[in-house]
């Protein structure tokens, strides 16, 4: 008798509206399209079933489908193409093994969708073990709206990955990125937009003729900051994704640039050159106290908190060139930690602290690398001439960011081990500017 | 609430769109010595940027002095080299003659615009550009204008006067454009 880990059931799934308050709608070839351009040799099999649908009329939204382009997105999973399947089990007592074992996946996931009330969806699916004919993970989400079909669906696949690999997924998440088309009399249009982690579901939150930049999420995933020229003055703001409501944040004279959340969301790390030039302050987002961190003649910008909250790694070019240094957030002496390149900027630090993700000079060309803070090792993970603008994924595992692909500029991301890689673009104008999304609360 | 917020935004925006208009057409003029270079190497820029001026066929110029071929004043954009804000020897001869006209003038004042190319990290290029305008700025304080006649906005890479992915456009996109807000 195998043991089945029984069916967990999720209570009412987030009644969350989201971005609703903002000016929506972005067209058809607006939307990011996802293209894998380097794939992990040796990439496991693995057989998702399509979900058998038993709400009447069309299925609106094609769950498995969603599931098995997530996991082949991380490069370590190949779904096997639907045609190939040798059944379409939807249920436990559907499923024979042995018809699955001669296909050489490993795993096998099945569901399925039912509709109890006009507009409420029921999402079962379950997660086999072939080899051992055992069920790994099932879950039901009883009271899914239409609007959230795309998000369970990501869910799935973040249970089926840290079943799978004992890591979190981050498919349920978001990116932020900013567009720039040009429309027809030549104008500029800069648009700050917020989509799904697979590209869906995008919404523009802010709109402009004047440059947008620098947008970073707030630890709670519910707001964003970031730097917007409009009124020919580069300020800060924060803008709720929920309700679209946003307040000036810095407003000085000179820069206001480089935004940086604490991790506790109470503080931001920004760039303000009122006192001269370029320098690190830290602003107490309640009482609006300011405090200065850097002292130097030369550029300090692009602070990233460290996890823990203790310091902020940033840019700054005293030596004469842009390099990475890190100070305590209370103040004192910056240490170098970059002296491998001629120019190294913009960090972020991993998730976990241990490694930092920056823009590094080899030759001619701008590259994304990781340096291990422990050996001080560096690795350098892109190959093409102008990339900028790292964002790890929540979970480690990714590395967003902006490349120039045939001349425009176009997001792409990369595992941080190096062994895959994927190219995000739209079909019309250049896109850049990306952040990846803390873990969304379910 | 949401409604005033949006009201308040597209005010803002429609704000912007009338400044971005003006300094558009100031932009037109300023390029000028370069501008056959520039059209060559870019396919974007022409329709914004290339105006043609006719010169009255070899007799005085009868425009503003600010927009007299002949004079370095009509000399508005000055280039660096990458990641440098050091003004080149063969530039300060048109910042002196902007200055020498902004002190004759003192009702008339500019606007630095700071520039860099899109190579490295965005953020420090804003820093980068704003260390263009004022370099730009000190020259022209120290050989004749007053402080509360210049203005400085960095615009980092975010605004390149000609697209493209090398040298050919980014030698035109690190710069500092004197924009007169007031020429008198």
């Amino acid at each position: 008798m195998r043991t089945r880990k029984c069916l967990r059931v999720f209570g009412i799934w987030l009644g969350l509206a989201l971005l609703t308050g903002a000016p929506a709608a972005v067209s058809e070839e607006e939307v990011l399209t996802i293209r894998i351009t380097r794939s992990i040799e040796g990439a496991e099999p693995i057989a998702v079933v399509p979900f058998r649908w038993q709400g009447g009329e069309q299925a609106p939204e094609r769950v498995a489908q969603i599931v098995a382009d997530d996991l082949a997105r991380t490069g370590r999973y190949v779904p096997i193409p639907f045609a190939d399947l040798p059944g379409r089990p939807a249920r436990a007592d559907e499923v024979d093994f042995s018809d699955w074992r001669i296909l050489g996946a490993a795993n096998l996931v099945i569901g399925h969708v039912e509709r109890p009330q006009p507009d409420l969806y029921q999402i079962t699916f379950r997660l086999f073990d072939v080899f051992r004919g055992g069920q790994i993970a099932g879950y039901e989400f009883p009271a899914v709206t239409r609007g959230e079909l795309r998000r369970v669906a990501h869910r799935i696949s973040d249970i089926i990955y840290e079943a799978l690999t004992g890591e979190r997924g981050a498919f349920d998440t978001r990116i932020a990125y900013v567009t720039e088309r040009r429309s027809g009399e030549g104008q500029r249009h800069y648009a700050l937009q917020v989509a799904d982690s697979d590209g869906h579901n995008p919404f523009t939150i802010l709109d402009s003729t004047q440059p947008v930049l620098s947008p970073a999420w707030s630890p709670d995933g519910q707001r964003l900051a970031y730097v917007s020229y409009e009124g020919q003055e580069p300020r800060i703001f924060i803008q709720n994704l929920s309700t679209g409501e946003r307040s000036l944040i810095s407003d000085f004279p000179g820069l206001n640039g480089a935004p940086a959340w604490s991790p506790d969301g109470e503080r931001l790390a920004l760039t303000l050159s009122k006192d001269g030039n370029p320098e690190l302050y830290i602003l107490d987002l309640a009482s609006r106290r300011l405090r200065r961190v850097t002292q130097n003649s030369s550029i300090d910008t692009e602070p990233a908190w460290s996890p823990d909250g203790s310091s902020l790694a940033f840019t700054s070019d005293r030596s004469g060139r842009p390099q990475i240094y890190t100070v305590d957030v209370v103040g004192g002496k910056p240490v170098r930690l970059t002296f491998e390149g001629r120019y190294n900027a913009r960090p972020r630090y991993s998730p976990e602290g241990n490694e930092l993700a920056f823009v590094h000079q080899v030759g001619h060309e701008f590259r994304i690398a990781v340096v291990d803070l422990e050996s001080g090792e560096i690795r350098v993970l892109t190959e093409t001439e102008l990339d900028e603008s790292p964002s790890f994924a929540p979970n480690g595992s990714m590395i967003l960011y902006a490349t120039i692909e045939n001349g425009i500029s176009t997001l792409a991301a990369v595992s941080t081990d190096g062994r895959m890689r994927q190219q995000l673009g739209v079909q019309q104008g250049a896109v850049r500017e990306p952040a990846w999304s803390p873990f969304r609360r379910p | 609430m949401q409604r005033r917020i949006l009201k308040r935004l597209t005010l803002i925006t429609a704000a912007a769109l009338l400044l971005g208009a003006c300094e558009g057409q100031m932009g037109t003029k300023d390029d000028e010595g370069m501008e056959a270079d520039v059209v060559e190497g870019s396919m974007d820029t022409a329709a914004d940027e290339a105006t043609t001026q006719g010169m009255a066929d070899e007799g005085t110029f009868q425009g503003h002095p600010l927009d007299d071929p002949s004079s370095p004043l009509s000399q508005r954009t000055i280039y660096f080299a990458f990641d440098s804000s050091h003004i080149e020897e063969e530039n300060r001869s048109i910042i002196e003659a902007h200055a020498e006209w902004l002190a004759r003038h003192p009702g008339a004042n500019v606007t630095l615009e700071g520039h860099a190319d899109e190579r490295g990290t965005r953020e420090y290029n804003v820093a980068l550009g704003e260390r263009r305008a004022n370099s730009v700025r000190q020259l022209l304080a120290l050989t004749g204008a007053s402080g509360g006649q210049i203005k400085t906005i960095s615009y980092g890479e975010e605004r390149p006067a000609v697209e493209g992915h090398d040298e050919s456009a980014w030698r035109f996109n690190r710069r500092v454009e004197i924009v007169y807000r007031n020429r008198e």
